[in-house]
């Protein structure tokens, strides 16, 4: 038997509070790179007398109370001394008038939701939201977000440090958002939230088709929020995008790390756990589905399929319809359009596509060669698949339609119906216009 | 990564105290809402259960109690990061058991699934 190694314990414990601690101390301070400071001088703090004292019976409690105490100490420091100000009669502007007691007391959870809208400002550039988000929601280090992104830790240590100075400079208050500003400010805070999600999903650079741990990340932030904001249909929508693309996750990757389209994959391997959530979290959405709901209701028609044969291709075409309107993009178009093919048939979905412009996007050629391969067009088809290739900037993606320029007309000719067994795109969802 | 957590003891005279249960609602809240407690519920008793067994090329089904001194109480499915996240989030809900329930004796056995 053995009891827990303080440091150890510390250190889980510290990685699994930090965003509440962080989020407490934010309110407190309301200074969001100052709360940062408080956070590591607690850890410093708890990293001197863990080992000392042995952990204590409520760690968790133990590393909140002295983050408190760290920023009431200062608050206090910061009381007295413009008290001393205001006796030799200099401006008081900066006096503060404040309950701490009450302050103290008030529910972590919406610090939480105070934190998230505040790290997912708009004056912050995106790839900021994104890191900051990150860093103190998701208590991930600077070393593992640069992992993630496959950019350097210095470069996500500048966008950290940036975002925080940004937050101060332009007084950017830690708090809810006005109500004219709510619904403006939520969709910036799910976008950053599925940004990340994509990113993991199909991972726009490297060498690995998808990196789960973002996902998780994503799908941790979401739950969290889905918790905050209980009453906002777009964040159960999220939730539920999340969770069910996610189910897929464990299907789509063949050995050897390739990728595998979802009309070729094992949907015995899909996460049943992950569907049923991503089914429900899609009931609580309610009945008018926003942009995110539309697309889970999209990844719920997959879902429901127990194969590509059983999928309720008019159903998604129809609901790309609906998002065409909420949410009109040419990703959108490009992913109706692939409905629309297996729906109707590719004369249908290649007359929807060729109206399309999206520069430097790999899978609209990629979708353009699939419908021509299956009309019999075989050069152009070609063509193609070797412009999708020559534009995507993921090795694996790459591949696949490199081998699809290589094979194009091989089974088309003997049979002329549209072939299941390896068609580019697989209309999952996917909002994110190209950067 | 996922981790089964199952919590084992020996059935208990009396039910469990009020406060307990509180206790342990408030940390199934708070596990939701940080995004890592994906399922939970507890057990019933295995007398209203039983055992399916193959030995020996034979199935055979008995009707639980089963002889363990010590049975299956509730399951919870977490969403963590690492073992020991896992592993805190046992500890948490059995020091909730040692500070309310003084006496009882438990365990809970953190597996990961595959």
């Amino acid at each position: 038997m053995t009891t827990p190694d303080p440091r150890a314990a510390l250190e889980t414990v510290w990685r699994m509070e930090y965003p509440r601690i962080v989020a407490t101390l934010a309110r407190l301070v309301r200074d969001v790179g100052l709360a940062e400071e408080l956070a590591q001088d607690t850890l410093v703090i708890a990293l001197e007398q863990w080992p000392v004292t042995g952990v204590p019976a409520h760690p968790a409690s133990w590393l909140t109370a002295t983050a408190k105490h760290k920023a009431v100490d200062l608050l206090r420091r910061r009381s007295a001394y413009a008290a001393k100000l205001a006796e030799v009669g200099r401006s008081v502007s900066e006096v503060e008038d404040r309950d701490l007691a009450a302050e103290l007391d008030d529910y972590v959870g919406d610090d939480m939701l105070r934190l998230i809208f505040t790290t997912c400002h708009p004056v912050l550039p995106v790839p900021s939201r994104v890191a900051l988000t990150l860093r103190l929601l998701g208590g991930l280090s600077t070393a593992e977000i640069a992992r993630a992104y496959l950019v350097s830790e210095a470069t996500v240590s500048q966008r950290i440090l940036r975002a925080k100075r940004t937050l101060a400079e332009r007084r950017v208050p830690i708090e809810l958002p006005p109500p004219a500003q709510a619904s403006e400010r939520l969709a910036s805070v799910l976008e950053v939230v599925y940004l990340i999600f994509n990113e993991g999903y199909a991972a726009t650079a490297g060498e690995d088709w998808t990196r789960p741990a973002l996902c998780v990340e994503a799908m941790r932030l979401g739950r969290v929020l889905a918790g905050l904001a209980p009453a906002e249909p777009e964040v159960h929508g999220l939730v539920a995008l999340m969770e069910l693309q996610a189910s897929r996750l464990p299907a789509r990757i063949g050995p050897g790390g390739a990728p595998i389209l979802l009309q070729d994959q094992d949907r015995r391997r899909w996460d049943r756990l992950l569907i049923r959530r991503g089914l429900a979290a899609l009931d609580r959405a309610g009945a008018t589905l926003g942009p995110y709901a539309l697309q889970a209701a999209i990844a719920a028609c997959h879902a429901r399929a127990a194969s590509p044969q059983d999928t309720d291709w008019a159903r998604i075409a129809g609901l790309y319809g609906v998002l065409a309107v909420v949410s009109p993009s040419p990703v959108v178009e490009l992913n109706r359009a692939v409905a629309v093919g297996h729906a109707h048939g590719p004369a249908a979905a290649l007359a929807i596509v060729e109206g399309l412009e999206l520069p430097g996007y790999a899978l609209l050629p990629a979708v353009r060669g699939d419908l021509l391969e299956k009309l019999g067009r075989v050069a152009e088809a070609r063509e193609a698949f070797a412009h999708a290739a020559a534009l995507t900037h993921n090795a694996r993606e790459r591949d696949l339609f490199l081998a699809r320029a290589a094979d194009a007309g091989a089974g088309s000719t003997s049979d002329p119906a549209p072939s299941s067994g390896n068609a580019v795109v697989t209309s999952e969802p996917r909002l994110t216009d190209p950067a | 990564m996922r981790y089964l957590l199952l919590l084992k003891s020996e059935r208990p005279a009396g039910p469990p105290p009020a406060e307990l249960m509180e206790a342990i609602m408030n940390l199934g809240a708070e596990a939701a809402a940080s995004g890592a407690l994906l399922d939970t519920a507890g057990l019933e008793p295995s007398a209203n259960g039983a055992r399916v067994a193959l030995h020996g090329g034979a199935l055979s089904v008995t009707d639980g109690p089963f002889a363990e001194a010590k049975e299956t109480i509730s399951y919870a499915l977490y969403e963590v990061r690492s073992k020991e996240e896992a592993v805190e989030w046992a500890s948490r809900f059995l020091a909730l058991h040692r500070d309310l329930w003084p006496g009882w004796v438990g365990e809970t056995e953190v597996l990961k699934v595959f």
